[in-house]
């Protein structure tokens, strides 16, 4: 089973950021980035899967410099290789732009099963794992909270409104992973110094036989701190009392009950 | 000169940093208050290579420097104290000495188990009338056939409760340094028992006991290096364990900086956040110095180490400088914290217990001061010989050769 | 965008019905199509007799793509009748709900129409020609506002954030047949069970009331006082991340950075503090009740009523508060600690 997981290197979520005067972006200096915690899951599925079946796990992914430290990562994880995409043409693209080059580096080898994080958390934008489905011609499944294999083919469990969906999928085929699907492992100390020493393929637009970068169909315009919400009421005292005058409220000026 | 960590390094310190802030910190409180030894944490260190760093992989360990060794112990003390004092227990004091000093049989028995951490290790060599003058330790062990028999009574022993495998220093021959040997001992050998187990200040969350020797039966092959030659051993080893407890005590500190850093933006008086008074902020800026500078300190001691270079002034210096950082720092975060600094439904109160133990153990501060001042000085006394020992070097696993130590570099307290 | 370019809404239906999000997304094509035709597209088996229903709720024309092959949804089946369609209308915007199938196909759509796509959308407006959205990026630490180029647009719109349409009988609806040619072997996938999540009275990105509960909960039982309460409140219960982390409850329970955004008009959060991870989630609802016993916990620097108090007092309090408020009154074998 030759397995590859699809990473993006993304700030630590846990951390403040701050947004360019621009508005045109965030500032990267002082940030600390990590491989996005959805990806995390991939390459854990990825591996679990390797360890039952056999086979391969590589990691792509398509980013700026410092983003060799999300394969290297994955790699500590157990990941046995990764092919960096690095282009300054990246910059400009879309979602599906890059999509589009993933799926370029993706079918220059063998693949069985691609995975990818449900969606990064810089972008939020959850476009594309399934947009790499469509340009490797692949069946998807998206959000997937639990999986098997077997057969040729994918059991995957999903989330929708209220139900958990199972659908079968055959393979090969593209899986987003919700978190829930498993517990990733942390690198080990000896996992470090593999992940070290395992040369990473480098890979440029040409490389993967894309002339010119494809244009991206949406643009930022700004970005804006979340409007900030005022304290309301604090309701202190006797506990009956305080109840009885917030439902009261809630009742009478919230008329939400 | 390079002041960045190396890709591997900030590797290590993300996973071991999320590893601890994940699964460490949120349990830190209750391992504090129920003082109970986190067994299942330990075997997820020992899975991930953290009880052995610097042991390499081919007998279980992670197989990387000192460097990473204090990057692991800082962020683990960073979210709780004493699982980094099991933890440099383990490594410093029992991994380290019997893959320096033990033969090869010794490694595959014990080294192996303990760097995966199946099994958990502890250090013997305080005694009640030997703390601070280690060389003046009383256990005996006396030849009987094939085995040795040891008696004595060890005291202050940190992971005593729980260990399997027990390094344990005691005397073969006459007075002083030259006449004592290092042993291994395990669990469940003859003669061998727990004795009182203390209730501490601290780090409650590590065991901290008695292991009283009586007619303890060991093979001749758990001689570990020459006979009378424990005492290198001993001193070895501390140099490097001084290292991992400045790791510990800046990990300390940095919990007191980032807690009080997080509580004074929050808590508001007289109109402001308290963060806003210049009496908090000196304070703030006073911790953060003192934990980059002590931080620096270590660094280098880890790499002069690393380097298999002689490393017992750089060890005391970053031990004593860490150790005192740690507990100023701790004691200003109570400070901000004010009344909510004393209770213990706030986590500064335990990092001033924790803090004080980095003082004390391997080695007082008064020990620390009397290493340093005598590399300084230089031999003003010519009967006792200045300090220059080499720390044995974990790169080229110095063996056993003969350094000899004055009586005064003393161990001291609890190990 | 040009004015001149109708808008169309990706119906999305369960159960026979349209979803609440597809009224909603109705409602905002409605606005944005000014003088020009709001279009739905309904896919699935047994759908015809919705077109009248999406016409009453402001669609002026309803594509019907009628076949078992596309009930129930399936990426494959509905990416090539949807796709067909769009790419011979070529609509200048295409609204797609924020739900488990939208997130599925537009994303698919996008990339096989080489369309632009914003997901995520909290807004969704013309300015100056311009097809701008609003969405939250960056775990929800900033909102973005994005703009789509030239070609057909695809907007995927979170749910509870649009006023649903209201029925009007204007009642002029075209219907047309979309001929669907899906040959079952292009299916790759197959749906084997659906089996709803016993919890869930109404999904937690639909509910107009959530009641959450953190880490102050201390034990999975303690959930049931959630239960309770929400049970009278017709309620959705979420948690915060410590409850999910400690396995106290399943992970689609968790509301924040790392689980789900809600929207609701009222988010009631019991012991919990208010981590930013939390927040995140959170706090585009409309009105914020704090139940904790922390007076410094950050959860009360965004909250319309913070009550500082014990939540195993209060939790049963507040039942019995709501149950005489709806008229029922405390029932006999009801929660202990009582007024």
């Amino acid at each position: 089973m030759n397995i590859v997981v699809c990473v993006k290197h993304v700030p630590d979520t846990e951390v403040p950021i701050r947004i360019r005067a621009d508005g045109r972006g965030i500032e990267e200096s002082g940030l600390n980035f990590v491989l996005n915690f959805y990806d995390e899951h991939g390459v854990e599925e990825a591996l679990r899967i390797k360890e039952r079946l056999g086979g391969t796990v590589t990691l792509v992914t398509a980013g700026p410099a410092r983003a060799v430290e999300a394969l290297r990562t994955g790699l500590a994880m157990g990941a046995d290789a990764a092919i960096h995409i690095q282009d300054p043409a990246l910059a400009s693209l879309d979602q599906i732009g890059t999509a589009r080059v993933l799926a370029a580096a993706i079918k220059a080898g063998p693949c069985d099963l691609v995975l990818c994080g449900k969606l990064s958390t810089d972008d939020n934008a959850a476009v594309v794992g399934p947009a790499v489905a469509e340009f490797l011609g692949l069946a998807q499944a998206t959000a997937v909270t639990k999986l098997e294999l077997g057969d040729g083919k994918a059991t995957a469990h999903r989330e929708v409104e209220g139900a958990v969906e199972v659908l079968e999928v055959g393979l090969p085929a593209v899986i987003t992973v919700e978190r829930g699907i498993n517990e990733p492992r942390y690198p080990s100390l000896p996992g470090i110094m593999r992940a070290k020493r395992t040369a990473i393929t480098a890979r440029t637009l040409a490389d993967l036989g894309i002339a010119a970068p494809p244009p991206a169909h949406v643009e930022l315009l700004g970005m804006t701190p979340p409007p900030k919400r005022q304290a309301g009421r604090r309701l202190e005292g006797e506990p009956a009392a305080v109840v009885h005058e917030l439902v009261r409220a809630l009742h009478e000026e919230a008329k939400l009950l | 000169m390079e002041f960045t960590l190396s890709e591997e390094h900030r590797l290590v310190q993300s996973t071991v940093r999320e590893w601890a802030t994940t699964r460490l910190l949120p349990r830190a409180a209750e391992m504090d208050r129920r003082g109970a030894y986190p067994g299942e944490l330990v075997r997820e260190l020992g899975e991930m290579g953290l009880m052995g760093v610097f042991i390499p992989e081919e007998y279980g360990g992670g197989g990387m420097d000192t460097l990473s060794y204090c990057i692991v112990l800082e962020e683990i003390a960073r979210a709780e104290a004493a699982l980094a004092a099991v933890l440099s227990v383990n490594n410093s004091l029992d991994c380290f000495p019997i893959f320096a000093f033990g033969t090869d049989a010794q490694k595959r028995t014990h080294l192996t188990e303990l760097a995966r951490g199946r099994k958990l290790g502890c250090y013997c060599l305080t005694e009640p009338t030997a703390g601070s003058d280690a060389a003046s330790l009383r256990t005996t062990a006396r030849r009987d056939g094939g085995h040795w028999v040891l008696n004595g009574t060890k005291i202050f022993v940190t992971n005593g409760v729980e260990a399997d495998v027990l390094i344990i220093y005691a005397r073969t021959g006459g007075e002083g340094p030259r006449g004592i040997s290092a042993f291994i001992a395990e669990r469940g050998d003859p003669g061998l028992g727990v004795g009182k187990i203390e209730h501490k200040l601290g780090i409650h969350a590590s065991s901290t006991c008695e292991i009283v020797l009586q007619d303890c039966r060991l093979p001749a092959d758990r001689l570990l290096g020459e006979e009378g030659n424990g005492f290198s051993v001993a001193m070895a080893t501390l140099d490097g364990g001084r290292i991992g407890i400045a790791a510990q005590a800046l990990g300390i500190a940095r919990a007191a900086l980032e807690d009080a850093v997080a509580y004074a933006k929050e808590r508001r008086q007289f109109g402001r956040a308290i963060a806003e008074f210049q009496a908090t902020q000196w304070k703030i800026a006073d911790m953060a110095t003192r934990i980059q500078a002590g931080r620096l300190l270590m660094y280098r001691a880890a790499w002069i180490r690393d380097q298999g270079r002689r490393h017992t002034l750089e060890a005391s210096i970053a031990k004593l400088f860490a150790s005192e950082t740690a507990m100023w720092a701790a004691t200003q975060a109570v400070q901000i914290f004010g009344g909510y600094g004393y209770i213990q439904d706030y986590p500064v109160e335990r990092h001033f217990r924790d803090a004080k133990i980095t003082e004390i153990y391997e080695g007082t501060s008064e020990v620390q001061r009397l290493v340093i001042a005598r590399s300084v000085l230089g031999a003003l006394d010519r009967a006792v010989e200045p300090v220059r020992a080499e720390g044995a070097s974990v790169a080229r696993a110095a063996g056993p050769e003969g350094r000899r130590r004055s009586r005064a570099d003393g161990a001291g307290g609890q190990a | 965008m040009s004015p001149a370019s109708d808008v169309w809404v990706i119906a999305e239906h369960a159960g026979g019905r349209p979803r609440k999000i597809t009224y909603e997304l109705l409602g905002l094509a409605t606005t944005l199509a000014g003088p020009m035709k709001v279009h739905a597209v309904v896919a699935g088996g047994g759908v015809a007799a919705m077109a009248g229903d999406l016409g009453a709720h402001g669609a002026r024309v309803v594509h019907v793509a009628e076949s078992p092959l596309l009930e129930p949804y399936t990426t494959d089946a509905h990416a090539q009748v949807v796709g067909a369609l769009l790419a011979e209308a070529a609509p200048g915007l295409v609204l797609v709900g924020s739900t488990a199938a939208g997130r599925d196909l537009a994303p698919r759509l996008a990339a096989r129409l080489d369309a632009g796509i914003i997901t995520d959308c909290a807004s969704v407006a013309i300015e100056e020609e311009r097809v701008v959205a609003t969405r939250p990026a960056m775990t929800r630490k900033a909102i973005a506002r994005t703009a789509f180029g030239e070609g057909i647009r695809i907007a995927v719109v979170l749910p509870n954030i649009y006023p649903p349409a209201a029925a009007a009988s204007d009642g002029s609806v075209e219907v047309r047949t979309v001929p669907v040619n899906l040959d079952p072997g292009s299916i790759r996938t197959r749906i084997v069970e659906v089996s709803a999540i016993k919890r869930e009275t109404v999904p937690l990105t639909e509910a107009d009331i959530i009641v959450s509960g953190g880490r102050g909960l201390r034990a999975p039982e303690n959930f049931a006082l959630l239960d309770t309460l929400a049970g009278v409140l017709g309620a959705a219960v979420g948690s915060s991340r410590p409850p999910v982390d400690s396995g106290w409850v399943p992970h689609d329970y968790e509301i924040g950075q790392t689980g789900k955004t809600v929207n609701p008009q009222l988010y009631i959060a019991c012991g919990i503090s208010g981590a930013p991870q939390h927040l995140a989630g959170m706090s585009g609802s409309r009105c914020i009740v704090a139940i904790n016993k922390d007076p410094q916990a950050p959860i009360f620097g965004i909250a319309t009523y913070g009550v500082v108090g014990d939540i195993f007092e209060i939790l049963p309090l507040l039942t019995d508060e709501v149950r005489k408020l709806k008229g029922a009154g405390p029932e006999g074998g009801g929660p202990a600690g009582g007024a």
